[in-house]
């Protein structure tokens, strides 16, 4: 098993309300869940891998495939699409030289949707992995992604 | 009556069970509420939303299966509203679901196409959703297919909570939402059993068997092959329900004559092997006794010794618990015997090349055609048994046929490897193959007959998950002193979830068994993945009656006896456990990965 997860898993213990707990954990060291860690985690909790997998995709926030060391949300509901998000996300794409739902090939950036972050009175607003951007343009976002490169 | 409540269906009053639901309450007063997610079998998920009813105190309709009854509550099953929301609902999920009905192998047989011909749906309300979707035909068992999925989770219900295996899981959430496995992967490639129980639940054609029919009409219509058939035993005592007869009806002699009718050259009888596989395992777990109480004889494995003729199980235990498969008994199943047998023994006697021996087996069973297809079931030289039937697909092979069952006359299986005993058919329920092996050890190792009234060894019969016995021995012959005051132990799980629980026992050291027996599905064979769909415990239970009437009703009830066994013990195979039986009835198995 993963030392990682071992370690995770002596803090938390494996009562069954702990699994998201132990996910949550695995995601903020390594970005996504990989077929190992939910298999590892399946067998510690003595449940199915189709349970860890199913839990993990009900979650917007945990990934289960593999992503770049920093992760852009940009919020896709009503209010940022109102203010402008189209072209953040253009301006993202241009700077970055990928489309959403793509990495980088450097392992850098993955620029992802999401649903709305609660940000919407100060839209467009997205997130780099846990910082909030808000009131975008798209020169401030291009800002945002140099903080990170 | 103060564990009654005074309720009021349609206007009609009821005093009903205070814990009931309002969909239960309905219906045992004999009013029809639809539902699609419900199962008698499955804890309640209330999705589906088709048994939602108007009630008093309440402006928002509610789910009839989720809501328990409250004394004076008023409900209506029939207003305007409730079956407009009813036809939306069917309206909605077919604009979601591929409605190319004719092309579903659940044609005829669909919960949601019957709904739909009840509220009058013809699936052009609303603009088709249903998106391309790749169906999953990895396992040889089981087929998949999304683009007929409601979502309805009986199948994810059924493997929790019936199986304890989780093979199948919901993922993904709202419009994304999905049934499916461990990474998206295929189902032959996760810990899936093959049990079937999915299939017997689902209410449409999304889990459904792989269908075998083509290839046996096939055999059959090619002159050069000599085309063999066997039957297991819950297979006569359920295919009565496909073709129209109630549960629980007896077909063994049409069966037989139906299968004749469709062309098979030898009807013969997986109730031979099964007698065959009782003295197989039998001797087995008297070697295995044996060597662990008087340390003489080399070991054939540990004890306690498990049953291995549910391939389900052997699966489940291969993925979940591979470190205990020295308990497994080393026998095939009675099919996998009968496969080698037919292409052996028999092919030398009827002088047939083996080479044109097609050997078809109906089994109430889908993991058998996973089971017939490892790689290690050769030993005849051939491909051991060809190909296997569910129940279902026989019953669709006499309709097709024509066959017009009712006046069918009976008859009785060739001979050779067709005769059987009353203890072989007890194989088609839980509990079976431990009260068959009871019958003839008892008397191998005492001289006489087991001590229960009319050979019926109670306490491994009917429907309770986990069963156990013990019987002490005593005037043991003396070949077998060392048995004497021994307490046999012997335990029965059926359903994979009570299979588990004894499993975690004996890890923790707290079952101290001889023998278990362990079926994969519920009720045992009788309640297979193949057998006729619906199922609900009262229709097992009118199955495990059949299967002890069928027991009682033969003149031989006890598998030592069986003439035909004895024969071929004589000329063939010398004696049980020995070098001829350890080549060809045995086996070995394969440890898998668990996810």
């Amino acid at each position: 098993m993963n030392t990682d997860i071992q370690e995770i898993i002596s803090k938390t213990g494996t009562e069954r309300n702990r699994l998201l707990p132990v996910m949550q954990e695995v995601i903020s060291r390594n970005n996504y869940l990989s077929e190992t860690a939910m298999r590892d985690i399946a067998k510690a909790f003595d449940i199915s891998a189709a349970e860890v997998y199913g839990v993990a995709t009900f979650y917007s926030f945990i990934d289960v495939s593999r992503l770049g060391r920093n992760v852009i949300r940009i919020c896709k509901t009503i209010s940022c699409d109102l203010k402008g998000k189209t072209d953040i996300i253009n301006a993202i794409e241009k700077h970055l030289r990928i489309k959403l739902g793509e990495t980088t090939p450097d392992q850098k950036f993955t620029f992802l949707q999401t649903n709305c972050i609660g940000w919407c009175h100060q839209s467009p607003a997205m997130i780099i992995n846990d910082k909030v951007y808000t009131e975008l343009t798209p020169e401030k976002a291009i800002v945002a992604l140099e903080e990170w490169e | 009556m103060q564990d009654k409540v005074h309720i009021t269906i349609n206007s009609k009053e009821f005093d009903v069970d205070k814990d009931l639901t309002i969909l239960d309450a309905a219906r045992i007063n004999g009013i029809n509420i639809p539902t699609l997610c419900h199962h008698a079998d499955l804890g309640i998920a209330g999705n589906c939303r088709m048994c939602l009813v108007d009630i008093s105190g309440s402006h928002l309709l509610q789910p009839a299966c989720a809501t328990v009854v409250t004394e004076g509550v008023e409900i209506q099953t029939n207003t305007r509203r409730v079956r407009q929301t009813r036809k939306e609902l069917i309206s909605l999920l077919m604009s979601e679901h591929d409605t190319n009905c004719l092309r579903c192998p659940k044609n005829g047989n669909c919960e949601l196409q019957d709904l739909a011909a009840e509220y009058g749906v013809d699936g052009n309300d609303y603009i088709q959703l249903s998106a391309d979707y790749t169906i999953d035909i990895s396992s040889p068992a089981i087929i998949k297919d999304d683009s007929k999925c409601i979502r309805c989770q009986r199948c994810v219900r059924t493997c929790e909570e019936l199986q304890g295996v989780n093979a199948l899981a919901v993922v993904n959430k709202g419009g994304e939402l999905r049934i499916s496995t461990f990474l998206d992967k295929p189902l032959h490639y996760v810990v899936c059993t093959n049990c079937g129980q999915c299939v017997n639940r689902c209410p449409t054609g999304a889990l459904t068997e792989k269908n075998y029919v083509a290839d046996v009409w096939n055999a059959i219509d090619d002159p050069s092959k000599h085309v063999v058939v066997q039957t297991a035993p819950a297979v006569r005592i359920a295919l009565g329900e496909s073709l129209g007869y109630p549960a629980g009806e007896r077909v063994t002699g049409k069966m037989v004559s139906a299968l004749r009718g469709l062309g098979f050259d030898k009807v013969f009888d997986t109730n031979f092997t099964a007698d065959l596989t009782i003295m197989e395992e039998g001797t087995e777990l008297l070697m295995r006794l044996k060597h662990a109480l008087t340390g003489e004889g080399k070991s054939h494995g540990a004890l306690p010794q498990f049953s291995s003729c549910s391939p389900g199980w052997i699966k489940y235990l291969e993925h979940e618990y591979p470190d205990l498969l020295n308990h497994l008994s080393t026998c095939k199943s009675p099919q996998q015997m009968f496969g080698t047998l037919a292409k052996t023994y028999y092919a030398d006697i009827a002088g047939i090349d083996p080479a044109d021996i097609t050997v078809v087996s109906i089994m109430p069973c889908t993991a058998k055609k996973f089971e017939a297809q490892r790689p290690e079931m050769t030993d005849s030289g051939f491909r051991d048994v060809d190909y296997v039937l569910t129940t279902r697909e026989l019953g669709h092979m006499i309709k097709e046929a024509g066959i017009d069952f009712d006046s069918l006359e009976d008859s009785s299986c060739d001979s050779l490897l067709g005769a059987h005993t009353g203890a072989a058919v007890l194989f088609g329920a839980t509990g079976g193959v431990m009260e068959a092996a009871l019958r003839t050890a008892w008397e191998i190792v005492t001289g006489r007959e087991i001590p229960f009234t009319n050979l019926d060894v109670t306490p491994v019969r009917g429907m309770a998950g986990v069963k156990s016995a013990a019987i002490k021995i005593e005037n043991a012959l003396p070949a077998w002193s060392f048995l004497e005051g021994v307490e046999l132990k012997v335990a029965v799980a059926h359903g994979l979830a009570n299979v588990k629980t004894v499993l975690q026992l004996m890890k923790k050291g707290e079952a101290d068994y001889h023998f278990i027996e362990f079926m994969a599905c519920p009720g045992g064979c009788l309640g297979g993945g193949g057998q006729p769909i619906r199922t609900t415990p009262e229709i097992r239970q009118s199955r495990m009656d059949a299967v002890y009437a069928e027991d009682n009703a033969l003149p031989i009830r006890k598998s030592h006896l069986n003439p035909e066994v004895l024969h071929i013990y004589k000329d063939f195979l010398g004696e049980p456990c020995g070098e001829k039986s350890h080549h060809l009835l045995h086996t070995s198995y394969t440890a898998r990965g668990k996810y």
